[in-house]
């Protein structure tokens, strides 16, 4: 039995503070029992002399200077970790909570993880098909790519991120096991339940693990989960072979529990009272996304994050972009309009997408159609604005072709069903129809050659009567 | 003992009641040995920042002064390798520990058992200064290694060993310092890295840096010896312009500093320059190559001080005659770093949290820049490329701001022109350099007469353009007269056809100097041509339809850079379709 020690020196929002603490080590883990016999768990965040700061991982509520023993346990926070954690649930902190008793561990590792060396790692090309135009023509996903979905509340990033589970392809044909670790930070309770439900539906539950922490559990918790999800996604990738895709959600969340553990260490604030650290601590979750040399798995990751009052220079979406390989950018308008998936394509960008596609990988003229979508969707936009102070009539023939153009694109290839599944060819020879709209002259994206021989203004015909009612009307 | 640990706070420990320490003095901390510096010094407290994670650390351990600044290892074999921020080889570490870096790893920087086939350059008796080449040996196929002695030696040589194979630490001069003391000369010497490598003299900038890019070269060139920052928020391509410029640049030895960015571009990098071939040479790009690699994840504290092993190890290889570039990737998260380690030490801070001394640090950056005369009489030179990533995309925040006040090029990239995949995403309008007076000697001798006449034309119409889409956006462009709808057209071919560049493309990742002259000149005949028949009346929509505008943006794929013959039928095409148009 190792030593406890008696009652707390002072308390102050989810830290405590003990004097006379001999033999601690930063970063360890303590163990902290109440006069009732409640546990708590805390970590080690400062230390001055035998002076220690702990943080109690389940929040401070009924602790006094005298009613708690703490124990140093003597090494980092570290996860039990088996293959037996497939199928299960975890609290945010990495314990079980859907009652099926307590993992026995193979091994326990630490759940910050060592930052994987740039020489060991491959770098990703596999794409991954998820079956949903917009993201495989535009912002091809690869297999150990970090692509986080920028969205808002009350949007349907939930629904696309199950879709993606759903339809990714993410396994190789020779049968490789795919699993899923979702790791829900700071959501409500049905959205935690809506992920168990479709997991479920889609019959991959058994191949996923769950860590939970909900908006009322406590925010310290919160700090640990994507550590604890990552901890084990990298266990299952790197020593099991498995195709790891990590569902963050809400990083913004965690970015507030965050600031929130910052201010009360009384630390010096950064920009809206982020803590000057968030950065390196976003990378040191988003980091962990990728392919070791040699390994047969991988983490692929896609963090979730509600851009607040959908300003994506708030300093989270911000962070994360300059971190992660591109992004996904919902926009609120296309919602509105009843198109799903609402991806504002200009902003969204992949960017392992340009070693990924093309001949041998997806098609050869991929690169080209997706820049000239690109470029000619900008142009709708300026377009469309022109169009807003002058009115549609005014505008020239080009514009109006560009405009319409638009509205195609929009509603057949960003818009598929939520149970559509498309393969590449279909959704690259959906590129090819709607560039078709376009006069030919305008395509200045694009090879002669390939214009050749895609380009057709016969392709563009079903489109056709929805155009000639529209400029009729 | 007296030297323990007092206290810990993340990436900064504390030693009580010690004098044994002096300013940034590099220090062992702890049982495991990790590498630290010392940043802070008082009759009370010294602070350290350990470049390694601190988990597990606990107070009462050791901590062992070294003596000696922080240092960077200067030898062969720095070429083709990858580092983290305190120059320890990231390829080693790997075989040694696996995927993931371990704490306190103590492997020397260079490969000592590596043998270098080295030739003796001086003699029994000569008289060596500091900065002075005693030994040459090839460290790749592209590049002799000079080995220099220190700037702080001086003195007779005594003794030289034969030519033949040496390891780095294998002694091959000894030399006499005027005190009667003997000194054995390696292949290989330390240098603290937060000083600068002293020169002889600067020398005025009069020779650019060709990086084969049209908007950098033409537009906003770049000297070699010359500071330039490229600010952009994600996703608008910093990387992939510093990515390019690594590899087309002319100069001789690239260093290239991945400062808190991404693990997979810097194994991007590793991959695609060892498949590169460099096109002066035709030997691999990462024989002139070294990199630096402290990605977003590893410790903060070694983020800090990756921009001045960065730069010692360029100003080692301009000592040797090179031209050297740096690319810094990026610059704000170095003052990030900065600004964390700041916030641990509870300095006051300055604008938004960043410390005061900030814009002081960034000057002794970017002055260490320069074309100079070296000790030893070569000439060489620094070129500092920082990227800069504003929060927000907002170029008004504290790093920005005060890059801007130190460097003399500044390429502002664009978010509306990468959202249309415009690359690179350089605003022609806000961009700037100041090189262009310095350099206008060699683009009149070296690229042609008319080139600096043909560049202010092309730059000219760029901003008429602007000036008129600011009409068109509010009344259409139909009412325009045809000779400023002329205008946008011409415009549109500058900036489809000549300012944007596909670093995908074999024949438009790299154009020469003559080819974007000649590019430059057909775009400005075509643009003549037309305003004389529009002034005869003939309408703009039949000019348009004679494909030549189509064409002009297209040649940067048709014409490849070895066959700028190919104008001249540019210039037929042109007098041939427009003739076609008088007769109707």
């Amino acid at each position: 039995m190792s030593v406890q020690f008696v009652g707390l020196n002072e308390i102050n929002g989810p830290l405590v503070v003990l004097d006379h603490v001999k033999n601690a080590s930063f970063d360890e883990v303590c163990e902290l029992t109440l006069s009732d016999g409640t546990r708590r768990t805390g970590r080690i965040v400062e230390m001055e002399g035998e002076r220690v700061v702990v943080q109690v991982f389940e929040g401070t509520n009924g602790l006094s200077l005298k009613n708690t023993r703490t124990r140093f346990t003597g090494h980092p926070m570290e996860m039990p970790l088996s293959t037996e954690v497939l199928g299960r649930i975890f609290s945010g902190a990495g314990k079980p909570i859907d009652g099926l008793g307590d993992i026995y561990p193979e091994k326990y590792a630490d759940i910050n993880g060592k930052p994987l060396n740039p020489v060991s790692r491959t770098y990703p090309q596999n794409y991954i098909r998820t079956g949903i135009s917009s993201i495989d023509a535009l912002m091809t996903l690869i297999r150990g790519q970090k692509l986080p979905i920028f969205s808002g509340s009350g949007m349907n990033h939930n629904k696309l991120a199950v879709q993606i589970v759903r339809q990714a392809k993410i396994a190789d044909e020779d049968g490789q096991k795919f699993g899923v670790v979702f790791a829900a930070m700071g959501v409500k309770n049905d959205v935690a339940d809506y992920f168990r439900r479709s997991f479920e539906e889609s019959g991959v539950l058994q191949n996923v693990v769950m860590f939970l922490n909900l908006s009322n559990d406590p925010i310290i918790e919160r700090i640990l989960t994507p550590r604890c999800a990552l901890t084990t996604a990298e266990y299952l990738a790197y020593e099991h072979d498995m195709h790891i895709l990590v569902i963050l959600t809400d990083m913004t969340s965690y970015a507030e529990a965050l600031r929130e553990f910052s201010s009360s260490k009384g630390e010096i604030p950064g920009r809206k009272g982020y803590p000057g650290y968030l950065y390196s601590d976003l990378a040191s979750i988003y980091e962990r996304a990728g392919i070791i040399e040699g390994a047969k798995g991988s983490v692929t990751q896609i963090p979730i994050l509600t851009m607040p009052n959908d300003d994506i220079t708030h300093p989270v979406p911000d962070l994360t972009g300059y971190i992660t390989e591109g992004q996904i950018v919902l926009d609120r308008t296309l919602d509105q309009t009843g198109v799903y998936p609402p991806i504002s394509i200009l902003p969204s960008l992949s960017r392992l997408m340009k070693d990924g596609i093309g001949e041998g990988f997806t098609r050869a003229d991929h690169s080209a159609v997706s820049n000239q979508l690109f470029a000619a969707y900008a142009k709708v936009n300026d377009a469309r604005s022109l169009a807003s102070v002058i009115g549609e009539e005014e505008l020239s023939p080009t514009d109006k072709q560009f405009l319409n153009f638009g509205r195609m694109f929009e509603e057949h290839f960003l818009n598929q069903g939520f149970d559509e599944n498309r393969t590449i060819e279909q959704t690259l020879d959906l590129g090819w129809d709607l560039l078709s709209l376009l006069p030919k002259d305008a395509l200045d994206r694009v090879d002669s050659s390939l214009l050749e021989r895609y380009y057709d203004p016969k392709r563009a015909d079903r489109f056709k009567d929805y155009v000639k009612e529209h400029l009729n009307a | 003992m007296n030297n323990v640990i007092f206290s810990i706070n993340g990436p900064v420990v504390t030693v009580r009641n010690s004098k044994d320490f002096s300013m940034l003095e590099m220090v062992y901390v702890g049982n495991k040995r990790l590498i630290g510096e010392v940043i802070g010094v008082n009759d009370q407290a010294t602070t350290i920042q350990v470049y390694e994670s601190t988990t597990g650390l606990c107070p009462g351990e050791p901590v062992e002064p070294t003596g000696a600044p922080m240092s960077a290892t200067l030898g062969p074999g720095i070429l083709s390798n990858i580092f983290d921020g305190i120059e320890r080889p990231l390829k080693k570490i790997a075989e040694e520990s696996g995927a993931f870096i371990p704490e306190g790893s103590n492997i020397p920087s260079l490969d000592f058992n590596r043998e270098y086939d080295v030739t003796v350059t001086v003699r029994p008796g000569d008289h060596l200064k500091g900065g002075d080449i005693y030994a040459t040996c090839p460290e790749t196929a592209l590049i002799l290694h000079k080995c220099m002695l220190s700037p702080f030696l001086e003195g007779d040589v005594v003794a030289v060993k034969p030519d033949g194979k040496y390891k780095v630490n294998d002694t091959v001069v000894t030399i006499q310092k005027e005190n009667g003391e003997t000194t054995e000369l390696t292949l290989c010497q330390k240098w603290p890295i937060r000083r600068a490598r002293p020169f002889q003299t600067r020398k005025p900038i009069d020779m650019p840096l060709i990086t084969g890019q049209r908007v950098i070269d033409t537009l906003f060139p770049i000297a070699k010896g010359g500071t330039a920052a490229i600010p952009g928020g994600f996703g608008t391509g910093k990387t992939m312009t510093q990515h390019q410029l690594a590899k087309w640049c002319d100069a001789d030895i690239i260093v290239y500093i991945g400062c808190g960015e991404r693990g997979n571009e810097m194994t991007q990098v590793l991959e695609e320059f060892s498949q590169l071939i460099d096109p002066k040479s035709q030997k691999a790009l990462t024989d002139r190559t070294t990199l630096i690699a402290n990605t977003s994840n590893m410790p903060v504290a070694a983020r800090e001080a990756s921009i001045y092993t960065g730069i010692t190890l360029a100003e080692y290889y301009r000592d040797m005659g090179y031209h050297v570039a740096i690319m810094a990737d990026s610059t704000s998260r170095w003052a990030e770093a900065l600004r964390e380690i700041s916030g641990r030490l509870e300095e006051m801070p300055a604008e938004e949290g960043f410390p005061a001394y900030l814009p002081s640090r960034l000057s002794e950056f970017y002055e260490r820049a320069g074309y100079t005369v070296n000790l030893n009489g070569s000439e060489g030179s620094v070129t500092i490329i920082g990227a800069v990533s504003p929060q927000g995309s907002d170029f008004s925040e504290p790093v920005t701001q005060n890059t801007k006040r130190f460097v003399r090029c500044f390429w502002a990239l664009d978010k509306s022109l990468a959202y249309a995949r415009h690359y690179p995403a350089i605003n022609w309008m806000t961009s700037y350099s100041e090189y262009l007076d310095d350099l206008s000697g060699y683009y009149e001798r070296n690229v042609g007469k008319d080139f600096l006449s043909c560049r202010q034309k092309i730059s000219n119409l760029l901003n008429q353009e602007a000036q008129l889409m600011e009409i068109v956006k509010l009344i259409g462009s139909d009412v325009l007269p045809d000779d400023q709808k002329l205008i946008i057209e011409i415009a549109n071919v500058i900036r489809v056809g000549f300012l944007q560049q596909n670093a995908f493309h074999q024949d438009d990742t790299f154009v020469t100097m003559e080819k974007q002259l000649k590019m430059m000149q057909i775009i400005l005949y075509l643009y003549e041509q037309a305003q004389k028949y529009i002034a005869k009346r003939v309408p703009i929509s039949q000019i348009m339809e004679t494909g030549l505008f189509d064409k002009l943006i297209k040649m940067k794929y048709d014409v490849p850079n070895q066959n700028l013959a190919l104008f001249d039928d540019y210039y037929k095409a042109v007098d041939e379709a427009l003739a076609r148009l008088n007769q109707a």
